[in-house]
């Protein structure tokens, strides 16, 4: 953390330990991908092994002003550490850039990520629902989303070129 | 039921008329790119999973593979019950090593709450993860070995897991979705006799394990199917996010037990063993191997395993003793004020992570000091794993997508939370 903090002082806006002792930084979106790339290549640090990404609905907690929080975590095998980052999306904006061109591993997580709270990834090369279908309204880890919400029922899609096995005239 | 629109005339099918004409049989064979569905409830995917497959013969030109069908809401319900009541969502997912889920999760409550659980608990929970280490690693090598055609194999991991599965039954009343931990320690003590129970299912199980050894390590179509087969890069594999025997069998030498030791592990005389090629014969024999390290580690367990409390005596965190709750009042207000409000976990976050059979298993989680988690986010080993299938078999054979799914091992309760 340290080192990144003296790479890149502009990149960071917030440091702090929590409780357990788990040292965080808290990034600007913009920069994200340029602290990663320095996490990633930094020959001391080699953090490679892409943990993992989620979101955090900070919309009942003491401060909820910008209200989504993103979190990363990266591990590096060299140093057997993990490093956790954070970065903070407003509602009206919630875009981060990806991370996929840099971590294979961040593309699914990114997804999901999206599924569940909406937040746009910037330059992921194919950002669609990964857990639920795509005619789903709202997205479900959102604080507001109620626990017992119902979605509307969606017509069955049609199906091309369908064969549907012997003995039938080939139509459902 | 006769099919009542017969077609007058037979039109040329060029699909399946190809060898009536004698010029077609020294032609090529036809091959159409086409779309197959494989699951989402298919005898070769373990879990539900519907792998959109698109092929140009034999040969897997793209590979898509979809997830979702069995998701349950894992955090969205978290927040909404107990800190306790989570406890039965984490068994569910990982179906098969459901204690190791269930430990992994109280050890990031109780890091939240700084709590240090007492040692013999400690001992019970290392027993506990590596009779599941045992049954999961049973179920991936025995289907493996069925879905490579060969039925004993599967019969000897099975009759191995039915003896852990009794053991299990008889410590925590639960064959599979055990809920056996509580904050602070775990459920209740070990069975008078039990230790001695296991050790004699475990000198069965090493026979076991011997003979699915001799029966798949040099059988020639095993080794043909998963030598060279599904193989990853240690680098790709540590791009995607890789963990655990999926990661050690390209030869990164990754294991939490030994680089940040919990419980007690630290006290314990095991090896990692750590694969070479990446590929799917590589993964099923560190799995092979893995099972005997655990079979090591709990006899080591059971032997030095000290006596004393099995859960913290605090009443604001566990629950008073039965005596109490029916003689005291203060039992009785701390009995109530846990099972209705829950823990009260002090405001924070906090980011964990323990070996599971399949890899790391992290938990982040986010208490805003009350009787409920904020937030809790899983990070299966499953997810990453999954997410590197298309990188591993695009371009490859259809044939080829079966070991590569098996030993991987993708358990779709966590993928899909």
């Amino acid at each position: 953390m340290d080192r990144v903090s003296a790479q890149l002082p502009e990149a960071v806006a917030d440091r702090y330990v929590d409780r357990t002792g788990g040292a965080w930084a808290v990034i600007h979106a913009d920069s994200l991908p340029k602290v990663a790339a320095f996490l990633k290549n930094d020959p001391e640090l080699e953090f490679k092994l892409f943990g993992s990404i989620d979101g955090v609905d900070r919309l009942h907690l003491a401060e909820n002003d910008p209200r989504f929080e993103v979190v990363y975590f990266l591990y590096s095998i060299k140093r057997h550490e993990h490093v956790r980052l954070k970065v903070r999306v407003s509602e009206s904006q919630p875009v981060i850039p990806s991370l996929t061109p840099l971590f294979r591993g961040a593309n699914w997580w990114e997804r999901l990520t999206f599924d569940f709270y909406g937040i746009r990834f910037d330059g992921h090369p194919d950002l669609r629902r990964i857990l639920l279908y795509d005619e789903f309204q709202g997205h479900p880890l959102r604080k507001d989303y109620a626990l017992r919400d119902r979605q509307p029922l969606i017509p069955e899609r049609p199906i091309k070129d369908i064969f549907r096995g012997p003995g039938t005239s080939g139509l459902s | 039921m006769a099919d009542p629109v017969k077609p007058e005339s037979h039109a040329p099918n060029p699909d399946t008329d190809a060898y009536a004409h004698e010029s077609e049989l020294e032609s090529h064979l036809q091959t159409k790119r086409m779309v197959i569905n494989m699951g989402p409830s298919h005898p070769a995917t373990h879990g539900t999973v519907r792998l959109k497959v698109e092929l140009e013969g034999e040969t897997i030109v793209k590979i898509d593979p979809e997830i979702g069908f069995l998701h349950r809401g894992f955090q969205k319900s978290c927040e909404n019950v107990t800190w306790t009541q989570c406890l039965p969502y984490t068994d569910r997912l990982n179906y098969l090593s459901a204690m190791m889920n269930n430990f992994g999760f109280l050890n990031a409550v109780e890091k939240l709450i700084g709590l240090e659980i007492p040692e013999r608990a400690q001992y019970i929970r290392v027993i506990g993860s590596e009779l599941h280490r045992l049954t999961d690693h049973l179920t991936c090598v025995g289907a493996t070995g069925l879905e490579m055609g060969g039925f004993a194999p599967f019969l000897f991991a099975m009759e191995f897991r039915e003896l852990l599965h009794d053991r299990t039954a008889e410590l925590t009343g639960a064959r599979l979705t055990t809920s056996f931990g509580r904050v602070g320690g775990i459920n209740r003590d070990l069975p008078e006799g039990w230790i001695q129970k296991v050790h004699k299912s475990l000198d069965r199980g090493l026979e076991l394990i011997d003979e699915m050894d001799v029966l798949l390590t040099r059988n020639r179509i095993f080794v043909d199917r998963t030598k060279g087969t599904g193989v990853i890069s240690a680098e790709d594999a540590i791009d995607f996010g890789y963990t655990g025997p999926a990661l050690r069998a390209c030869g990164v030498d990754y294991d939490i037990r030994k680089t940040k030791p919990y419980w007690v592990y630290d006290r314990f005389d095991f090896d990692v063993p750590v694969g070479e090629h990446g590929d799917n014969y590589d993964r099923y024999l560190v799995r092979l191997e893995e099972m005997r390290q655990s079979v090591r580690i709990l006899r080591q367990a059971m032997d030095t395993i000290p006596a004393g409390p099995i859960i913290v005596d605090d009443w604001r965190i566990a629950l008073p003793p039965k005596p109490e709750v029916y003689g005291t009042i203060e039992g009785v207000m701390s009995h109530f004020k846990l099972v209705m409000e829950g823990i009260q976990v002090p405001a924070g976050e906090v980011y964990d992570s323990t070996e599971a059979s399949n890899g790391e298993l992290g938990w982040y989680i986010v208490s805003d000091g009350g009787g409920r988690p904020y937030k809790v986010h899983v990070r299966a080993p499953g997810f990453p794993v999954l997410a590197a299938v298309p990188h591993i078999i695009e371009g490859k054979m259809l044939a080829d997508l079966i070991p590569t799914f098996d030993t991987i091992n993708m358990i779709g309760g966590e993928v899909e939370q």
